[in-house]
């Protein structure tokens, strides 16, 4: 039963479902590629206000022409989003309100406004009105084929107009003034920005709903951004996680028909952008504790390595043998954190390890000696140069030993004139 | 003392800029030469940004006009470049040096022209002057605030331009790198282009420029270095002398008067 409705779904048996999927996959993956240059101008809450500004249009079209056609209403939307993102802009732009404020009253003063025209059409008594409820809450199951030349077009015509003005929307989107000052027609291509997002949530609040359409154009833009640097490469991902989606959507909600295909679809969307946010490369959550793990296990092998030199330097005998306990007296290690520490060096190669004691090998050696060097250079050049007393700058030269590079260390050699003594009258080490 | 240079690079008439309903710029008069390196100056909240905002153009003029290299902005687009202050843009934007180079050649090719090979050269030229080509295809997120001034400088020469404005360029740059970028600059200069540079540090105005301009709302003092760095023009726009200009732009305000009868 499992596997019928499994290869029903897959091979898009009914020709029903077939115009249902394809349908809300293209609108999820056009959303997804508008909403990347929302979500790059920072106007990521636009896409909500628009999609409940457009409500009171689509009423009005019913209302003056008394039918339910798919493009007559999507003109009456198209005019009151414009209207609503117009005047929001121009709110904020004459500071008669701040731009939170315009966002909020236009959002809810237009949704009001349609609201109380639906329920106007509603109790009027004109058969033709039902259904139109469903641009609050979206039914994707109920899309037609003429939905679905209207997606079709629409999706044409986002992609012909991006390509088009691309190089105008990428130069507004990331520096405005540059934009102007080279002469690219701003009023224009913000316009074509705007119609591009008012045009998709109208097609696709019947999908999803008012609510959810933000979901729908930001959701995946947010995803795109963590995997990549590059704007087309964004734009592919985008619209490639919005169709993920949509078709999750549609799959559970035909496998479990009580379930609804909107907010599956935002769903899936969600957990896209929270995988991203976890597992992506650099950006993610995880690429990060790595790095951090990696430098704190780097600094605690660097001062194991550091003690075995200062002992060393005590004793005389630089590569001599030293017990665990002996380290924990000279430095107050969390003894777990000292363990797997001699462990990893040892495998290293940069301890030797007999018996109960530990001593450097030559290439632990020549470690502990660059940054006890380093330590020593750079506590010089604090004294010299930002003139801090000798006492204090151990603290911030045990933090910065760890990060200097090659060429740093010869840019302090050059400054310091290759010194020998420290601040603390120490010998500094030389390079080996 | 107001000099006013012949064949200017920029000329500026009865400029006066007022944002919401406050005076920034006041009926500012001036005419700077081609081929110097020129800074404007003046206090916090004088209209340094403003002044170079309303020469290119960004912002709306309530009179005045302003012209460059002897003709309307219009005209002479291409050869103005303009760097924004660091601080107001995006650094998070997903794109590469090469692609913000590549930028400078935007307004030589429009919205639709294409982008030749030619201009990829000219944009890998650019960076190699400004000795950012081994960073060509490094994110602008991971640069340093010196590299990141050193790439919108690219990106200005690489639309080969002949009068360049800088909004404060040096703001959260280290001295070394100052010095590197003022070098730069006069490489540029000799090879006679105008750059024209908002500056607020007094202690060096005097070492990077060959012309000064002080404001503070209106024009203080606009001529060479010499004549203008005297300790009474520096008094002058740095006092407060102005907190009558003030109190006018508040009571407009208040009042919701015109600044000028129509």
């Amino acid at each position: 039963m499992i596997l019928g409705v499994l290869s029903d779904f897959f091979l898009l048996r009914e020709p029903n479902l077939k115009l249902v999927v394809t349908g809300t996959i293209l609108l999820c993956a056009i959303a997804g590629f508008v909403g990347c240059f929302t979500f790059l101008r920072k106007r990521s809450l636009s896409g909500d206000v628009v999609a409940h500004s457009v409500l009171p249009g689509i009423c009005l079209a019913f209302i003056l022409s008394g039918e339910k056609n798919s493009f007559v209403l999507m003109l009456g939307a198209l005019i009151t989003g414009l209207l609503s993102l117009g005047m929001m802009e121009w709110i904020s732009r004459r500071r008669i309100a701040r731009p939170d404020t315009a966002l909020s009253l236009m959002l809810s003063g237009f949704f009001g406004l349609g609201i109380v025209l639906l329920t106007y059409i509603q109790h009027e008594g004109n058969a033709a009105q039902a259904g139109l409820d469903r641009f609050i809450f979206g039914k994707a199951a109920s899309i037609s084929s003429e939905d679905v030349s209207l997606i079709q077009i629409t999706a044409l015509g986002i992609l012909v107009l991006v390509f088009v003005f691309k190089r105008g929307l990428y130069a507004i989107s990331f520096d405005e003034e540059f934009a102007r000052s080279s002469g690219f027609p701003i009023v224009i291509l913000r316009t074509i920005l705007s119609v591009c997002t008012v045009w998709v949530v109208t097609i696709g609040i019947q999908a999803v709903g008012a609510v959810l359409m933000a979901a729908l154009l930001i959701t995946p833009a947010l995803a795109a951004r963590f995997w990549t640097q590059s704007l087309n490469a964004m734009l592919a991902l985008a619209a490639i996680f919005g169709a993920i989606a949509g078709y999750a959507g549609s799959f559970v909600s035909f496998s479990a028909p009580q379930m609804p295909t909107g907010p599956w679809i935002v769903v899936t969307a969600t957990c896209i952008a929270g995988i991203s946010m976890v597992l992506a490369p650099r950006r993610g959550i995880l690429a990060r504790w790595y790095i951090h793990r990696r430098n704190r296990l780097k600094i605690r092998n660097e001062n194991i390595l550091k003690l075995f030199y200062q002992i060393g330097e005590k004793s005389g005998q630089m590569q001599g043998r030293i017990l665990k306990e002996d380290l924990l007296n000279y430095r107050a290690f969390k003894t777990e954190q000292l363990e797997s520490g001699l462990k990893t060096l040892v495998q290293h190669d940069k301890l030797n390890h007999e018996l109960e004691s530990y001593s450097l090998s030559n290439r632990g050696l020549a470690e502990a000696q660059r940054i006890v060097r380093l330590h020593r250079l750079w506590e010089l050049y604090l004294q010299k140069y930002l003139h801090l007393a000798p006492d204090h700058v151990h603290d911030d030269a045990e933090a910065i030993e760890h990060v200097i590079t090659p060429e740093i260390e010869a840019q302090l050699e050059l400054l310091l004139g290759n010194p020998s003594i420290d601040p603390h009258n120490t010998i500094i080490p030389p390079r080996r | 003392m107001i000099v006013n240079a012949q064949n200017p690079s920029v000329e500026v008439h009865n400029l006066t800029v007022i944002y919401h309903k406050k005076p920034v710029l006041w009926n500012i008069d001036f005419a700077l030469p081609r081929g110097e390196m020129i800074g404007i100056m003046g206090p916090n909240g004088a209209g340094k940004s403003t002044l170079v905002k309303a020469i290119l153009g960004l912002v709306p003029l309530n009179s005045g006009h302003a012209q460059i290299l002897g003709e309307e902005l219009k005209a002479v687009r291409k050869k103005v470049s303009y760097i924004p202050q660091r601080q107001t843009i995006d650094w998070d934007f997903p794109a590469t040096v090469k692609d913000i180079a590549l930028m400078g050649r935007f307004p030589e090719r429009g919205l639709f022209g294409i982008i030749r090979k030619k201009d990829r050269e000219i944009a890998d030229w650019a960076l190699e002057q400004v000795g950012m080509a081994e960073y060509r295809n490094r994110q602008i997120s991971q640069l340093s605030g010196g590299q990141q001034q050193r790439v919108f400088l690219a990106r200005a020469l690489a639309q080969e331009a002949e009068v360049y404005l800088l909004d404060e360029p040096f703001v959260g740059i280290d001295a070394s790198t100052e010095a590197s970028i003022v070098n730069l600059l006069r490489t540029i200069k000799e090879q006679g282009k105008t750059i024209i540079v908002v500056h607020h540090d007094l202690h060096t105005a005097r070492d990077y420029f060959g012309w000064l301009v002080m404001l503070n709302a209106s024009l203080i003092a606009s001529g060479p270095v010499a004549q203008v760095f005297t300790d009474e023009l520096l008094r002058n726009t740095y006092s407060g002398k102005l907190t009558v200009l003030s109190q006018v732009g508040d009571a407009l305000r208040e009042h919701n008067f015109p600044v000028r009868e129509k």
